[in-house]
């Protein structure tokens, strides 16, 4: 029983970060239809702006609270730019292309940024930037405090990490559902062209949710470092497919079909390595999706739009 | 005359080739050789893809998948045979005659592992197909690695080089004879329908889905081909060649050189592959560089290199598509 | 301002004329492939067929006879890039100071490194050109077994030798039964360092072991396989055997079914990269058994992060740099100043592969490859970094292991165990 409970609440905390991270594959695909492959990388660079940010301030020395908000505000801030940017240089200009277009941009800005941060060091530029191949080590950002209930080790990281991830889930869907910028959210993701007639301005909007995407992932960088503390460029790699199989998994285009799918996941691979082969784990988080596209083809919570003729 | 039709298109390629190549390979150098076997080998798997992604509009990222099981094929039934002759014939004209048999088991192979994988998902629209065929991809890798009979991490090493610069010669040939008869056929006719409007093609009385995994089936079996080719080039089989990353390198090679122009893939695969070749000189930039090259190519030539034309359509008329596009119109 | 210790930091130009030089490397590689490109069939009268089957009569190989050029196969981009530049730092000290002695045989080394992206055909396609078009006296490379595989025919095939310095597979020397003529290693082969770790488990009366592997690294199922068959042969038993993929952040699910074993002693014969962070979820979790693994542990990146969760831990290693001999104080020193960090496993096996080549080119009769190959089989007693080096029949370095422990965030000595 103690093991079971304990799975979950590992499954729960891995799950979490999976779900942060496909809220910003599914908002860029709500509005754009493109899979931003992107999204991975920026949540590494968000991981090295944490880190760069905590070693300038002494954070490893002695962490505060107010050190913690301005790293994260920081660090969130400055990956919502680089997402706006990408959007602004990469994306943008092949919006009328067909979507494989920018689908190929997308896996360019991909490559450039997880290799442009393998490069070796500049000289005399104060910070390691950037910072090379080999792994770095993440420090607290916040002191982690530890319980062990009935024997099942819980942090005060999987705790915060649950609660800002259910919290922002909870607030975008306040976002997209009750405000004047969801509604033309919602406008864009269902017409573009004629929600540019309706007075939307269209570039903005997708500006706005690449930087609101790009932010949460930087979030999650920051939450899942702070308890797993070694970084580097490649980071985002896998944990970017796996978020994207999780936003698929729940319906790519929904908000709460993310957060259900990310804790999904992270469940099922739990489970299954936990309780079943672990050398199959990769494999099978990918054999339920698989599975469950083929009964629901559009994901847990995806209507099925059917098309006009 | 159909007879002579098909002689000429669909033989004679072959034989022009063959003897083109072997007078090719004879004047080679080792490194240009290897070289150029690589960008072959991409070529194959970029104009079978292309028929996937290109004709008919469908998006597989999981090519490499596909290559894999071909890969494996091949390597287990060379494996088996390498101690073997066939009697009455020398031991190298043995040798060739058993890697064109693994060649095509492998072919086979890759084409039955597409049907399985093809036939179920290919109802799916879009971006989920694509997380389909990454999952298969990624399965695969996962199976290889388990499987102690399939040499696990390490792989099945110690093939024998068969793979030569005639044997890719031959098989970029075949791919794109098959490549240009199909898209002369009325099968080919039904997949660009599919691609154009699926929803049209399928008012028009084409049987969408099954179109689709025919096509699909084809372009997996040559990407078998292709991993066959690769590993007794490299004389080792190991999973690490098949990872999804080589699949998306694939992607790029078609979509860079025009969705659904056979030539347009040819000529982004060699550029794709030289340029990684020549860049390897500045070591850790040479990523970067290639990550740049494909940003700048993309948002100066959206379209890939060719659109969905091929080299023909375009070189003739040079001059009259560039009045045309000063005047406005794009086609 | 937290100066960490880069590993490339001994570039001390400014950054303008350091990315001025790549800019100029870029374009010579450009224009170098697009003139290639056009002149192909002209070049190919002037280079040799490869595997011409003439040793006796093989060509000098420079022309331009006053340099020797050294080849390495590297994985300078991709997963395993710090490995990579690891390695190629390493062998660049060993042939600066080289020169500075002379060089070898009156002659300067010149070093040329090939990155292959950390892929199997494109080590193939970097060895080739490295043999063919630049005419290396030696090859250097690959450090993982995968990519030495698909290097290990070119050596062979063009009698170029080749020196692996940390492919551990036992494969990559052999050519089905046969020993492959031109490829050597400077390491420990996989049967031997897993065994290590079992004896010293048995001696420390540890006999319930748990096993967790790197799945997709031959060389973590490599040692885990040849420890679980030592292990068992010796009485202890394997309670559960546990896989994670290189990469992977979060262990803890594996982590949570090997606690419920109870094992007293975990294998995890893996990169630093993963293992330190196994050692902290680990410790995390309330798994309070020693830690066990092999030679890639060794890094001192691996104490940085780990933060002394892997106190009374132990692992096998080459080397320990507490050995007071010169040969292996000296590089240390020169390392940190070359580098400013502490050289990890790759870069000693790098650096020691590369003196291997150098005193075999030194007592060869002549440049080609065939000579030098015969003195590279004749080292014995060689006295490098990671030990005294005698190549066997199979040309597999003989020489002891050591296993550290980790004590205070530290690794000590701990004991000596030889083949």
């Amino acid at each position: 029983m103690t093991e079971f409970l304990q799975h979950l609440v590992n499954g729960i905390s891995v799950g979490t970060i999976y779900a942060l991270i496909a809220l910003g594959y599914t908002m860029v695909y709500g509005v754009l239809k493109l899979i931003n492959f992107a999204h991975g990388d920026v949540y590494m660079v968000g991981a090295f702006v944490g880190l760069y940010l905590a070693n300038a301030m002494g954070v490893e020395e002695n962490p505060t609270i107010g050190k913690a908000v301005v790293i994260f505000v920081g660090s969130m801030m400055i990956c919502g730019a680089l997402g706006v940017v990408i959007e602004r240089f990469a994306y943008r200009p092949l919006r009328q292309r067909p979507r494989l277009t920018s689908l190929i941009t997308a896996i360019g800005v991909s490559l450039l940024l997880e290799f442009g941060f393998q490069l070796p060091s500049i000289p005399h530029l104060g910070i390691p930037f950037p910072p090379g191949p080999t792994p770095r080590f993440f420090p607290e950002i916040f002191t982690r405090v530890a319980w062990e209930p009935a024997g099942v080790h819980i942090s005060n990281y999987d705790i915060v990490s649950f609660f800002l991830a259910v919290g922002l889930m909870l607030a975008l869907q306040y976002v997209v559902y009750r405000t004047k910028f969801g509604t033309s959210m919602r406008a864009v993701s269902f017409d573009a062209q004629v929600a540019g007639l309706m007075g939307v301005n269209v570039n903005r909007v997708i500006a706005y949710t690449f930087a609101l995407g790009s932010s949460l992932a930087a979030a999650a960088a920051l939450l899942f470092a702070g308890s797993r503390p070694r970084i580097d460029p490649l980071m985002g790699l896998n944990l970017g497919v796996k978020a994207f199989v999780a936003a698929v998994f729940g319906g790519i285009g929904n908000v709460p079909g993310a957060m259900v799918g990310g804790l999904a996941l992270g469940l099922a691979e739990e489970y299954v390595s936990g309780y079943m082969v672990s050398s199959y784990r990769d494999g099978i988080a990918f054999a339920l999706l698989i599975v469950v596209l083929l009964v629901r083809p559009a994901g847990l919570f995806g209507t099925f739009r059917p098309e006009k003729v | 005359m159909r007879a002579l039709r098909l002689v000429s298109q669909s033989l004679l390629p072959f034989v022009a080739g063959l003897a083109v190549l072997s007078m090719i390979s004879k004047g080679l150098s080792g490194s240009w050789a290897i070289v150029l076997m690589v960008a072959g080998i991409n070529i194959i798997l970029a104009v079978s893809l292309n028929v996937v992604n290109g004709f008919t509009g469908q998006f597989s990222i999981g090519h490499a998948g596909f290559m894999a099981v071909g890969a494996y094929t091949a390597a287990k039934i060379t494996m088996a045979l390498r101690f073997v002759q066939i009697a009455g014939i020398s031991s190298d004209a043995s040798d060739q005659l058993f890697f064109l048999l693994a060649l095509v088991a492998g072919m086979v192979a890759a084409a039955v592992a597409g049907l399985l994988v093809g036939a179920p998902s290919l109802r799916l629209r879009g971006d989920y197909l694509a997380i389909v065929t990454l999952g298969f991809n990624e399965i695969i890798r996962v199976i290889i690695e388990n499987t102690p009979f399939l040499g696990q991490a390490t792989g099945i090493s110690g093939l024998p080089r068969l793979t030569n610069f005639v044997w890719v010669g031959m098989g970029v040939v075949a791919t794109v004879v098959m490549a240009k008869r199909l898209a002369e056929s009325t099968h080919g006719r039904a997949l660009l329908a599919i691609r154009e409007d699926e929803i049209a093609a399928e008012a028009m009385g084409v049987d969408t889905t099954s179109y689709k995994v025919r096509a699909f089936v084809i372009a997996s079996a040559f990407a078998g081909l292709a991993g066959g080719l690769l590993v007794h080039l490299i004389q080792l089989c190991t999973p690490r060649s098949f990872t999804f990353i080589k699949s998306f390198e694939v992607v790029v090679m078609v979509v860079l050189g025009g969705m659904g122009s056979v030539t347009g893939s040819i000529l982004a695969a060699l550029v794709l592959s030289l340029a990684l070749e020549g860049l390897r000189e500045v070591q850790e930039f040479r990523m970067v560089m290639y990550a740049l090259l494909l940003i700048v190519l993309m948002l100066t030539r959206p379209t890939g290199i060719f659109g969905t034309r091929e080299i023909w359509d375009i070189l003739p008329k040079w001059g009259r598509h560039r009045a045309q596009g000063a005047a406005g119109g794009s086609p | 301002m937290d100066h960490r210790p880069e590993a490339r930091a001994k570039n001390d130009t400014f950054c303008i004329p350091y990315y001025l030089e790549v800019a100029m490397r870029f374009a010579r590689a450009l224009t170098l492939a697009t003139l290639t490109a056009f002149s192909a069939s002209c070049q190919s009268k002037q280079e040799a067929q490869p595997a011409a089957p003439a040793p006796a009569a093989a060509p000098a190989p420079a022309p331009a006879s006053d340099k020797i050029v050294i080849g390495h196969v590297g994985s300078m981009t991709g997963s395993e890039a710090t490995f990579g530049t690891s390695t190629d730092n390493a062998i660049k000290l060993a042939i600066e100071e080289q020169n500075k002695k002379g060089g070898v045989k009156g002659k300067q080394l010149v070093l040329k490194t090939l990155d292959d992206g950390g892929k199997p055909e494109e080590a193939a396609v970097a060895a080739t050109r490295l043999v063919t078009q630049d005419k290396v006296a030696v090859l250097l490379g690959e450090v993982a077994s995968s990519r030495s595989l698909a290097m290990a025919p070119i050596a062979d095939s063009n009698q170029v030798p080749m020196i692996t310095p940390t492919s551990t597979n036992p494969r990559v020397t052999k050519d089905g039964p046969k020993t492959r003529p031109y490829v050597f290693r400077a390491c420990f082969i996989d049967p031997f360092q897993g065994t290590v770790m079992a004896k010293f488990a048995t001696e420390k009366k540890i006999t319930k072991v748990a096993v967790f592997r790197d799945v997709g690294n031959d060389y973590s199922v490599g040692l885990a396989d040849f420890f679980t068959k030592t292990f068992q042969e010796l009485g202890g038993k394997i309670v559960v055997d546990e896989s994670y993929k290189a990469g992977d952040q979060d262990f803890k699910s594996q982590l949570t079914s090997i606690k419920n074993k109870k094992p007293q002693g975990i294998y995890v014969p893996g990169y630093y990269t993963d293992v330190a962070l196994i050692a902290r979820q680990a410790r995390e979790l309330g798994i309070k058994v020693p830690l066990m693994g092999g030679d890639g542990w060794d890094s001192s990146k691996l104490y940085e992060i780990a933060k002394g969760a892997l106190d009374g831990s132990y692992f096998s290693n080459h080397y320990t740099d507490e050995d007071p001999s010169p040969v292996v104080q000296d590089f240390v020193k020169r390392y940190k100043a070359a580098y400013g960090a502490v050289p990890d496993a790759l870069a000693v096996l790098g650096y020691d592969a590369a003196l291997v080549a150098f005193d075999a080119m030194e007592r060869a009769k002549d440049l080609t490859g065939p000579s030098i190959r015969d003195a590279i089989e004749q080292t014995k007693g060689f006295q490098g970094v990671s030990g005294v080096i005698t190549l066997d029949a199979d040309h597999n370095p003989v020489k002891p292991a050591v296993v550290l422990g980790i004590e205070k965030n530290k690794p000590h000595y701990a004991a000596t165990i030889s083949p």
